[in-house]
């Protein structure tokens, strides 16, 4: 009888304990976040537009919006899209994003321009267009991403891949060599800034980190913060144009 | 003893210095990375290759192009074109294995055989086969991709089946649908509209393949070399995989019109001419797969 008892108790304790951790393991790991705006410093530099005459289709698509290069995308009151935040320091037991991220080929651009992952981090390259493609990333083969290109003819189906690196890698069109973009892989959480240069770094358990700013052009930046359990931080940047 | 101790701890001191000069960087292979693999092997058929064994036949044929350190980076380099490969890299064009992945052993073996036609690297059928395995491990032991990962697997090439002008006609298809002329121009003559832009990944300027010119593919010139090539890919170079965007007997339709295409003799060209097979039209809105 007693030996029941005891029984019982242990596993409604065991229950109970469980659901405790498990449930601050939620909560910490929902609400904590980072959050901030990245600008740029004085006029957004003049981007150049393409000239996609060699193919048709893409100068077609672009016959009312001529397509200009991406490298600074700045917004009216001069806030920075394509920024990739990520915490470069502090974390101590990261997490793979789970998201499955799509990386399409538009109007012979990519959309978007910049892609931030996580390592081991599934996304996939579609094409929306009526034009050939070849999706070309070059990574560095020492860091252990390999390189591979895959063509991808009109209506062809999405590629799905992952990178096991951290690495800022360059991908490109060879048929439109105008199409020029980044994966940006990174090891954690981390945020793309939108038109506004706006962003949100979610899923950030409590802690000390520096947060790395990484803009194509412009370099890197780093700011240190520290996240409380259940908290938001702010990490505001502002970038010279080189 | 005063003196003594300071002469002790500047010699210590020097002595640091020189260990850290002579650590290997993480950013270069250097002679020390390379000892450590030098028990690498290669199979080819019932051969064995050991790296060991092809130390003085890469030494005499090898390193003037490709390098003590098997990065490419040989005393010729500079007067050659197309680059030397940069065995460091394990970046492969010749493979029968996916894009993004290792070659089998046989791959390079092949390769040493075949040379590559129009660039410096001449055919190496006179050495000995257990001359050449070794040197495919000698290869491999440049680059640390293979400590950690193994070749791909070998894509299938299903066997090839009779030409008919239908399946000529079918393959004149399929250059049409994925868009070959981009590059390679609607004669291959390596005259398309991308063709004039093209890098490799090291961002130096390449030619698409001249079809017209009597050359043979890098790769090889059977069928089924050509069939592997637009299938797996020219690692390294703007040409990608068609695998996913290929089936295989549609496979068999391209290499037949590809030959029709090449100003070598053959049983397709003549078929071609018989049905009087016009280029495709570089203009035409691309037919939905």
């Amino acid at each position: 009888m007693r030996n029941r008892y005891t029984v019982v108790l242990s596993a409604v304790l065991l229950v109970g304990v469980g659901a405790l951790i498990l449930g601050q393991k939620v909560n910490a790991a929902g609400e904590s976040k980072i959050t901030g705006t990245v600008k740029l410093d004085g006029p957004a530099p003049h981007m150049k537009g393409i000239d996609m005459s060699k193919d048709p289709f893409c100068s077609k698509a672009h016959a009312t919006d001529p397509g200009k290069m991406e490298t600074y995308v700045v917004g009216a009151d001069g806030g920075m899209e394509n920024v990739v935040l990520y915490l470069s320091e502090g974390l101590s037991n990261p997490t793979t994003e789970t998201t499955e991220p799509v990386f399409d080929q538009k109007n012979c651009m990519y959309t978007p321009h910049v892609l931030a992952l996580d390592t081991d981090q599934k996304f996939k390259v579609v094409t929306s267009d009526q034009t050939t493609h070849n999706i070309h990333p070059l990574p560095n083969p020492m860091t252990g991403n390999i390189p591979w290109n895959q063509s991808q003819p009109p209506g062809a189906a999405p590629v799905v891949k992952s990178w096991k690196a951290p690495e800022v890698i360059p991908v490109q069109c060879n048929i439109h060599p105008w199409m020029h973009g980044w994966f940006v892989v990174v090891k954690g959480p981390y945020a793309t800034t939108d038109e506004k240069g706006n962003y949100t770094i979610n899923n950030v358990p409590p802690g000390n980190y520096t947060v790395t700013a990484w803009q194509e052009a412009a370099g890197t930046q780093t700011q240190k913060v520290t996240v409380a359990a259940g908290g938001s931080a702010s990490a505001n940047f502002s970038f010279k144009a080189k | 003893m005063r003196t003594g101790l300071g002469n002790c701890s500047l010699l210590l001191g020097a002595a640091a210095v020189m260990l850290a000069l002579s650590l290997p960087s993480s950013a270069q292979l250097t002679q020390y990375d390379l000892e450590k693999r030098i028990g690498m092997e290669s199979h080819v058929g019932n051969i064995t290759g050991h790296a060991k064994d092809a130390k003085p036949e890469y030494r005499r044929f090898c390193v003037g192009c490709h390098g003590e350190l098997g990065d490419g980076n040989g005393e010729n380099f500079p007067w050659v074109d197309p680059k030397p490969r940069d065995f460091q890299l394990g970046v492969f064009k010749c493979r029968s294995t996916p894009t993004g992945t290792l070659p089998t052993d046989a791959d390079l073996f092949d390769t040493i055989a075949r040379g590559m036609d129009r660039s410096n690297m001449p055919q190496w059928s006179n050495l000995t086969k257990q001359e050449r395995a070794d040197l495919v491990a000698w290869v491999k032991h440049f680059s640390p991709r293979w400590v950690g990962e193994k070749p791909g697997t070998p894509i299938t090439v299903p066997p090839e089946p009779a030409v008919t002008p239908e399946r000529i006609k079918a393959g004149r298809e399929v250059f049409a649908r994925v868009q070959c002329w981009k590059c390679h121009g609607v004669l291959g003559q390596a005259n398309g509209p991308s063709a004039a832009t093209l890098t490799d990944d090291l961002g130096r300027p390449i030619a698409p393949f001249n079809f017209t010119e009597g050359a043979r593919p890098k790769c090889g010139d059977t069928d089924k070399d050509i069939y592997r090539i637009f299938m797996t890919g020219l690692d390294g170079t703007p040409m990608p995989s068609f695998a996913d965007n290929i089936k295989p007997d549609e496979a068999w339709d391209l290499v037949f019109y590809l030959r029709t295409l090449m100003s070598q003799h053959s049983k397709e060209k003549a078929m071609a001419k018989q049905l009087g097979l016009k280029p495709v039209d570089p203009n035409a809105p691309p037919p939905q797969q």
